[in-house]
């Protein structure tokens, strides 16, 4: 195998892997603070592709401008969804929890169907085919931002949780309700605001996705299977888990799609995910059970 | 008055835990309340704390109806909980758990106040670092009580502090108390080691089955024979 062949593969693998780490961030912080395993992740992703397309389509706004307007969109989004309806659905049981976010994927994702159909949408940039020349291998522009974007918002996550008062609360409650709202933290606050920014880390994925991608209603489902599967294999709640998960999982699969062919690329990121329930069920960066 | 509870009545669903009680915390002073499992102290604190609210009654706090608060704002008001069990963070380090004291008040100082603590307890300065769920007991108790102190409480409600700990370190805990109580701050103890409470209390109640069934200065409970046959097996 060639240098020509493997460093665009490894390339396009971390670009791949960037995007699945950034949708696998807002999955294990919503998983990790509230313990609530969100089945509507991939479909609210969908609906912030739509809606990055519809802004691009509709209102002429480039996806990497829509940025400033999809991400705090997406998170009022989740904030609401999360205090106006699963708190008041859940009744404090996980079981209520998960049926309640498949109900509104499910909804979200027949609704989509009906009012835009099945079609595969996707737009054109004036950069959509730009390349960065590095050497050894051509580096489409979109894939190059998503990558550094992703990255970005990955650090300024990690710097909010692990380092402002706000990510102190969130890891304090994360652990310890009674202890917490003891000390004057507003619990119910903090579930919204994980929700909020757990849902804006998908808006921020769609605006860097969109460029060098498609939209289509079902298109969330490949995505959330990838973000659960970087999930446990980083460590369930784990923040530098599901970074290096999302990374991994970008690079089997390029790496598979490269040796047994892109439609079978997938294959090795379920090969990845059995073999870590084997021989390490608590993932690459999983604390001990709480 | 700092703290005034008049026929506070609460519980869990049909039950009644709190049937009724009626007590007062003057400022400055250490109000002890007494009581064996199971007869409703952990119940009276949280409803202070507003973590449950009262079926019944109504709590003043420095002259202010804080019967239907939320938490945070009980918190707000300076009524701070260390809770039995402590209850620290688990995964935070020590000077994370001192920071999220201040969450919600005493944040101006809250360096300061770090130091503070820190000078009070050596301890968690040598192990400011370190993730609270890797300290001791003890460690954890005085973390749990430093970390309310960062809240600059006006009443600190202290939930079973020696539950726990070595004989020695109990010793400490109830003289720790009494000197941070010398600072002027006022503390209502809620114990079931009624011989120590009683050295360091200025008033206790005595709680049994979610009544209030004794009440006066230490000095007088110490002497009554019937507390004395109850709870100290004199």
């Amino acid at each position: 195998m060639t240098a020509s062949l493997l460093v665009p593969a490894l390339v396009n693998g971390l670009t791949t892997g960037a995007i699945y780490a950034l949708v696998a961030l807002g999955l294990t912080l919503i998983y990790g603070v509230l313990h609530i395993i969100n089945f509507a992740h991939g479909s609210l992703l969908m609906v912030a592709l739509y809606g990055v397309y519809f802004l691009n389509t509709g209102l002429g706004i480039d996806p990497y401008l829509a940025l400033p307007i999809a991400v705090p969109a997406f998170f009022i989004l989740g904030y609401f969804l999360q205090r106006g309806v699963i708190e008041h659905t859940a009744h404090g049981r996980d079981q209520n929890i998960l049926l309640v976010t498949l109900g509104l994927s499910i909804i979200l994702d027949n609704l989509a169907l009906y009012f835009w159909r099945s079609d595969t949408r996707t737009i054109d940039v004036p950069y959509g085919f730009d390349v960065i020349d590095i050497g050894v291998a051509l580096i489409p522009v979109p894939r190059a931002v998503a990558f550094g974007a992703a990255l970005g918002i990955a650090a300024l996550l990690w710097f909010l949780i692990g380092r402002t008062d706000l990510g102190r609360a969130i890891r304090a409650v994360a652990r310890e309700r009674q202890g917490a709202r003891l000390m004057g933290i507003d619990v119910e606050h903090i579930y919204g605001l994980c929700f909020g920014i757990g849902t804006a880390t998908l808006a921020a994925a769609a605006c860097l996705l969109l460029p060098s991608f498609y939209v289509t209603p079902q298109v969330g489902h490949a995505f959330v299977l990838v973000a659960f599967t970087t999930v446990v294999l980083g460590g369930m709640g784990s923040f530098t888990g599901a970074l290096v998960g999302g990374l991994i999982l970008g690079l089997v699969e390029s790496a598979g799609g490269l040796i047994l062919g892109e439609s079978l690329g997938q294959i090795g990121i379920f090969i990845i995910f059995i073999l870590v329930l084997l021989f390490r069920p608590t993932g690459l960066f999983g604390g001990k059970p709480a | 008055m700092l703290l005034e509870v008049r026929d506070l009545e609460a519980g869990y669903g049909e039950v009644t835990v709190l049937r009724g009680l009626s007590m007062t915390v003057a400022s400055g002073e250490i109000v002890a309340v007494l009581g064996a499992n199971g007869v409703g102290k952990s119940t009276l604190n949280n409803t202070l704390s507003a973590l449950i609210r009262p079926t019944g009654g109504q709590i003043l706090f420095d002259g202010t109806d804080i019967t239907a608060a939320r938490p945070a704002q009980v918190v707000s008001a300076g009524l701070i909980q260390v809770p039995e069990g402590r209850r620290v963070f688990p995964d935070l380090s020590v000077r994370e758990n001192l920071l999220l004291g201040s969450y919600r008040r005493g944040r101006a100082r809250r360096d300061a106040n770090v130091e503070r603590i820190c000078t009070v307890f050596p301890r968690l300065r040598e192990r400011f670092g370190q993730a609270a769920g890797t300290l001791s007991g003890g460690e954890q108790q005085m973390l749990a009580i430093g970390r309310g102190l960062m809240a600059e409480p006006r009443l600190l409600i202290l939930d079973e502090p020696s539950l726990g700990l070595s004989p020695l370190l109990v010793e400490e805990m109830f003289a720790l108390i009494g000197a941070i109580n010398a600072e002027g701050l006022s503390i209502l103890l809620v114990e079931q080691n009624v011989a120590q409470t009683l050295e360091i209390a200025h008033r206790a109640y005595v709680l049994e089955q979610g009544r209030f069934v004794m009440a006066g200065p230490s000095a007088e409970l110490a002497d009554d024979p019937g507390l004395r046959r109850s709870y100290l097996g004199l």
